[in-house]
């Protein structure tokens, strides 16, 4: 029997050379990734682990530490998360800690920075890091205990995921990105429907779809409980490399004859621009039937780990350039990175936003979790290029989200209700 | 151990409810235990003191969204001992078992009901409701589990093989 690239993966970073999807391993990590939510939490055990040994971090240059959260600070106590942070990056000479005005939003910034590459083992302290599937490498969510333990040892304890085969097939519809796809798959099998699966996202439709939407859609893959999300390398992946200037790297591939608790296909033609209602990323609608309930908003946001990268803002850009933003709603635009930034102000899209009456905030993830930024108060609505709607999850819990691409979310944002760039 | 329990009949609880993240600025485990559910049930904490309840019992994929630790930590804090759920969302799962809090996955849970006092004895995969006398038969967790939680989790699993 064949294997997937997942197990391939995990294998080839392991002692056990037979283990298959089910066995414990404990997996030699490449790089480690936390931010100032999860960071302090995981810096704490990282003490406690080491205070009899004395031992030192793992490799300094493989830990990664980026503020993102609440920052730039936004009160005195997430100032001081903050500060844990950096004392310990300037303690531990950890060269890959990304100041604000140096960095950005972390599943942006980390591609961007050439810090992961196909082939690799990356853990992350923070549910997105499923978003590095996208180059071909085996990247998840774990918690701060698990970090500051991989700080220390370099090492994770991990489960071998078994893999769901998704086969999307056919050109995409227009105003279809890879968001589109991905909250449609959710809205099939559910946020509960890949719980501890490898999503492996196949078919001819990726393999035609562009690098950014690729980041999109296994960022999402956590949205469905997926342990991972992963798309085998090919020469869409390649020239992204390039361009990080990445060469080292290993690309896997599953065998023909793997095998897959399950294989779902998907007709691309069938897919239009989806919406998730309130208060599920499974509650998924076509745009279609969304623009007939006329949902009138209060706020759009476009921007967050899953849609703040140059593509995104492209896409918004087109839409907002010599249109003004309805006068009912704020609009809130936020580049991934300090870099995707420049490249927009270098385009003209930071000159269309601001001229359609949008505010373009620093990096940050802000408001995508209720942090700041663009708080939502009791009985709004958002809709948001973002990747959960739970209850409370922009503000009060009596606000409700809503989530869509950014072309959406931008014709949305002059309309004044939920709808189609068809409609403008 | 054996624990009394409340229980909230709803699929999806995710960490967001758990804890908001709008409490996320402060790491203290007593902090973010006053918060603990309150976005669910503002009386949660309350609850939980005055009755002495110490069994979390919850329906399918609690513990969805995020990877923040706090989630579990706020729920140790606040006086949990045990979670029981038909299942658990990874990262949840993972951290719970990392903290050293136990959780169980139980395929039906309709017949537990808030105030029961359960016996739980993972060793043999046996659940006693001593309140309705009813017996469950749960999965055993994987020995390497086993041998963290026993360690009282990660760190002391660790520190053990460290030195």
């Amino acid at each position: 029997m064949g294997l997937t690239i997942t197990e391939k993966i995990l294998r080839d970073h392991c002692q056990n050379k037979k283990a298959i999807a089910g066995d414990f391993i404990m997996a030699d990590i490449d790089k480690c990734l936390a931010n100032d939510i999860t960071a302090p939490i995981a810096i704490d055990v990282f003490k406690k682990v080491t205070e009899d040994s004395k031992a030192e971090v793992f490799d300094s240059s493989r830990i990664i530490l980026i503020p993102d959260h609440f920052t730039p600070n936004k009160d005195v106590a997430s100032a001081a998360q903050c500060k844990i942070l950096r004392d310990f990056a300037t303690r531990h000479n950890i060269t890959n800690y990304f100041e604000v005005g140096r960095g950005g939003i972390e599943h942006c910034l980390v591609p961007e920075q050439g810090l992961v590459k196909p082939g690799d083992v990356f853990i992350g302290a923070d549910s997105h890091t499923c978003t590095y599937g996208a180059l071909g490498a085996f990247a998840t969510g774990v918690g701060s205990t698990d970090l500051g333990v991989a700080m220390a040892l370099g090492k994770c304890w991990l489960k071998i995921p078994e893999s769901i085969k998704f086969i999307y097939s056919g050109g995409l519809n227009e105003w279809v990105s890879g968001k589109d796809l991905i909250l449609y798959t959710i809205g099939e099998i559910g946020v509960d429907g890949a719980t501890y699966k490898a999503m492996e996202f196949t078919g001819d439709s990726i393999k035609s779809l562009p690098i950014e939407d690729r980041f999109t859609m296994c960022n999402m893959a956590i949205e469905a409980g997926g342990k991972s999300g992963i798309i085998e390398p090919d020469t869409i992946t390649r020239s992204y490399l390039d361009s990080v200037k990445i060469s080292n790297d290993s690309f896997y591939s599953s065998d023909k004859d793997a095998e897959y608790c399950d294989i779902i296909d998907f007709e691309c033609a069938n897919i239009e621009p989806q919406i998730a209602l309130p208060h599920s990323p499974d509650n998924v609608k076509s745009i279609s039937e969304v623009h007939g309930m006329k949902i009138e908003l209060d706020q759009v946001v476009i921007g967050s780990c899953t849609n703040g990268r140059l593509t995104d803002l492209r896409n918004a850009a087109k839409i907002l350039k010599n249109r003004k933003i309805n006068k009912k709603l704020r609009c809130i635009i936020i580049p991934g990175t300090q870099n995707i930034y420049l490249k927009a102000m270098e385009r003209g899209y930071i000159e269309s936003f601001v001229n359609a009456g949008a505010i373009v905030s620093t990096p940050t993830c802000g408001p995508c979790l209720g942090g700041h930024m663009g708080v939502l108060a009791e009985g709004e609505k958002a809709l948001s290029t973002t990747n959960r709607n739970f209850q409370g999850r922009m503000g009060h819990v009596n606000s409700e989200v809503f989530l869509s691409s950014p072309a959406v979310a931008a014709a949305s944002a002059i309309k004044g209700y939920i709808t189609s760039p068809e409609n403008l | 151990m054996i624990g009394k329990v409340i229980k909230y009949n709803l699929k999806n609880i995710n960490t967001d409810l758990i804890i908001p993240a709008r409490y996320l600025i402060n790491s203290d485990k007593n902090f973010l235990a006053q918060h603990c559910m309150e976005d669910l049930d503002r009386e949660f904490i309350k609850k939980v003191s005055e009755y002495n309840y110490s069994i979390l019992v919850a329906n399918s994929n609690f513990g969805c969204g995020s990877s923040r630790e706090q989630a579990p930590l706020a729920l140790k804090a606040s006086g949990i001992k045990c979670i029981i759920a038909p299942s658990f969302a990874r990262i949840f799962f993972r951290n719970s078992i990392n903290i050293g809090l136990q959780i169980v996955e139980l395929s039906n849970i309709d017949d537990i009901k808030i105030g029961d006092v359960l016996e739980i004895d993972l060793k043999i995969g046996i659940i006693n409701n001593t309140t309705s006398l009813h017996h469950y038969t749960v999965k055993k967790q994987p020995v390497f589990l086993q041998e963290i939680i026993s360690d009282g989790g990660l760190v002391n699993y660790t520190k053990k093989r460290l030195i």
